[in-house]
């Protein structure tokens, strides 16, 4: 800290390899965040509870599986599919529970009961576990092939970033191809409409929130494997930050919150490695009224009029 | 038949809750000894309890749709029975002085704990009556309501640990500040749609909080700021006991003039144009109301409000850090607004009441306090989104006994 920031080649791909990494979970879950907007223009405030949810079933299976002898790939792979799986059913429980009976009242009302979903589930989480921060395994194997790049890009980091590329992929193709996924779209467009032509707005509406919590759960493994420990309010601040990177991206958006997340993680990257550290969450909330004054649209978002 | 189908239903729900809950209700994992716990008696809890409610759940919601029926027609006739025991001059004359008697006995009847308690609880009073304005009036989703609340407490412990500025000199200068940040904060922002105001006030709360949290020159970091002086009268000094009591009656004189001040704006121009703007946007920038103008007063008055109670709860605890000044806060003071009724002046001092005062007297609540505020916001919204107290509503209407005006439900 006394010598001051560095400001040689490796330090700065460092920092752009860990911004990328950040900035790759951030979209993971902002994915979450805009599918929902999209659909029926709710910020999911429970949405980070999701993943931090995703993130303690993964840690309680993977804990449970090791101390019955389990060890190496077997473990992340039962670990991530039981935490998606849950993080799934969550998200599908807390839709059917808190928005789906206020689907026709005013716009405060579900985002004021979204805000008490969030507050719920993090008490459930603090009651029900523990308030303290718990160690949380590494359950990412160590490529060898990456030893060499260690000192800037671990195994670790180039999992989480390949992770975020095929399941983007993935969604794209689902949101592109597949029969529900064109319900999804027609559902964004204009609900009334498609429900006129026969779409199932309400099982849509579910889909959504399923398959945005499962990316938020494995948003949530990968997380918890980098950083190494979690907490029951972890969900709060990342929710708050991928937020931002949907809005960044232009809400609504698919590739839009994969590029706000990738922005957001350089962003907080450079400039807690070139400014100060002890400002870290401060970059992204700022970062975040900027967008929301020059361009609430977000960078690939199309400024909506409103309709009467 | 369907009594069955019913209790097939809620067996699936119970089973599902119970899947649903086994990983972070039932298994602990104690990472340091190597141990796991099950907690099966938990499972067998959600199981029975999720069943039973289930069947609580439907009904209200079955009832929740018959009640929508006559509304919509609009024949609302019968008042509830509080109100109308209330609107009779008999009952509610004797019951206003009872209460205003109580409020002055107080503390000659408490001891000075139990009066530390009321004043807490009348200072939410008053950040609820202050959050109202903006969520209440105006309809605009303020989430970071505890900045404001910050920055009044920190100008007064700031201002008096340096130059050492007493209370009253302070208390306005508090409120300024805080409508000034309100109207820094409000004025790029309210040109935006609702929800995007919610999560950028939240940003908004987090930086003042991580400000305070990590500017250790100016603000004394985590460690806070202690030997705040507490509210002077005319110089005279006063032992602890007193200073406890008059600062009580200083919060009951505060609250009465904050309920004046929220009564006449309701009524105003300016309230008015609240009220519609919070019902539809777009039909009252066609009636020539300036939106951003209109939303910006709220935003402001509602900040002057939380930087006056700032100062206040400095002056009173004597001691504030950044730890004050949490999310929780400002979802606690939202709570509040949310469950005693939005724009309803006597529901927000309900509601103050009861979320500050029960997890102070059962002891065995306070554990799950968040947690019941988190559950109250989603079924008061589901449920009965109007709050406790419901708002009423002036409706004039046009009939054969011509002119008159008489009070409906919203």
């Amino acid at each position: 800290m006394s010598s001051g920031p560095r400001f040689d080649m490796d330090y700065f791909l460092e920092l752009a390899i860990g911004g990328l990494t950040r900035g790759s979970i951030y979209a993971l879950i902002a994915l979450g965040y805009t599918m929902v907007y999209g659909i029926i223009e709710l910020i999911n405030f429970a949405h980070g509870e999701i993943y931090m949810i995703g993130a303690f079933t993964a840690l309680i299976v993977a804990s449970v599986l090791t101390m019955n002898g389990m060890t190496g790939v077997s473990v992340l792979i039962l670990a991530s599919v039981v935490a998606v799986l849950y993080a799934a059913a969550y998200g599908f429980t807390v839709e059917k529970i808190a928005y789906k009976p206020l689907r026709q009242a005013p716009r405060l009302s579900p985002l004021i009961s979204a805000i008490g979903m969030s507050i719920f589930l993090q008490n459930y989480v603090l009651i029900a576990q523990t308030s303290d921060f718990l160690p949380f395994p590494n359950l990412l194997p160590v490529l060898p092939f990456m030893e060499p790049y260690s000192h800037i890009m671990g195994s670790t980091e180039l999992i989480i970033v390949l992770t975020t590329a095929l399941a983007t992929a993935a969604l794209t193709f689902f949101i592109k191809f597949t029969k529900l996924g064109k319900a999804m779209r027609a559902t964004a467009q204009d609900r009334h409409m498609a429900m006129l032509v026969g779409v199932n707005v309400n099982r849509v509406i579910s889909n959504t929130f399923i398959v945005g919590s499962a990316l938020a759960a494995i948003g949530g493994v990968l997380i918890a494997s980098h950083i190494g420990r979690i907490n029951f309010s972890i969900g709060f601040i990342t929710g708050i930050k991928a937020f931002t990177a949907a809005v960044l991206g232009g809400i609504g958006s698919i590739p839009g919150a994969v590029l706000g997340g990738l922005v957001l993680g350089w962003t907080e990257s450079f400039a807690t490695g070139y400014v100060s550290s002890d400002y870290e969450d401060v970059f992204a909330f700022c970062l975040l009224v900027l967008i929301l004054i020059f361009r609430p649209a977000g960078i690939l978002g199309r400024s909506s009029v409103q309709k009467v | 038949m369907k009594a069955s189908a019913e209790f097939i239903k809620s067996f699936f729900i119970s089973l599902w809750f119970m899947l649903l809950t086994f990983p972070i209700l039932v298994i602990r994992v104690n990472t340091i000894e190597k141990v796991v716990e099950w907690r099966w008696r938990n499972m067998a809890f959600i199981g029975i309890g999720s069943f039973l409610l289930s069947f609580v759940w439907r009904w209200l919601l079955s009832r929740k749709e018959k009640g929508r029926q006559p509304a919509e027609t609009g024949n609302v006739e019968t008042l509830p029975l509080g109100r109308r025991l209330l609107a009779e001059p008999r009952i509610y004359r004797p019951a206003l002085t009872a209460l205003a008697l109580f409020t002055i006995a107080f503390p000659l009847l408490f001891s000075s704990y139990q009066t530390n308690i009321m004043t807490t609880a009348l200072i939410y009073v008053m950040l609820g009556l202050g959050l109202n304005i903006v969520v209440g009036l105006a309809g605009l989703l303020d989430l970071g309501y505890v900045a404001f609340y910050a920055v009044g407490a920190y100008s007064y412990a700031l201002l008096n640990h340096h130059f050492g500025l007493g209370f009253w000199a302070i208390l306005p200068v508090g409120g300024l500040l805080g409508a000034l940040f309100g109207i820094l904060l409000g004025f790029p922002v309210l040109r935006l749609r609702g929800d995007y105001l919610a999560i950028v006030t939240l940003g908004f709360g987090e930086i003042i909080r991580l400000i305070l949290e990590n500017w250790n020159a100016f603000s004394f970091g985590p460690s806070g700021i202690a030997n705040i002086s507490r509210p002077g009268l005319f110089g005279i000094s006063m032992t602890l006991n007193e200073a406890t009591i008059y600062i009580y009656y200083l919060m009951v004189a505060l609250c009465l003039f904050t309920i004046f001040v929220v009564n006449r704006l309701q009524d105003s121009r300016i309230g008015r144009a609240w009220i519609a703007l919070r019902e539809d946007e777009v039909a009252c920038q066609a009636m020539g109301i300036d939106k951003t103008r209109t939303k910006l007063t709220a935003f402001a008055l509602g900040a002057t409000w939380a930087g006056m109670v700032g100062v206040i709860f400095a002056a009173k605890t004597t001691f504030i850090n950044p730890a004050c000044f949490t999310f929780m806060e400002s979802a606690m003071i939202l709570s509040i607004v949310v469950l005693g009724g939005m724009g309803s002046i006597a529901g927000v001092i309900l509601g103050a009441l009861i979320l500050i005062l029960t997890p102070e007297y059962l002891r065995a609540f306070s554990a799950y306090r968040m947690l019941l505020f988190g559950t109250a916001m989603v079924l008061m919204m589901v449920f009965r989104p109007q709050g406790i107290v419901t708002n009423i509503r002036r409706v004039y209407r046009y009939g054969t006994k011509g002119k008159e005006s008489r009070p409906a439900q919203a």
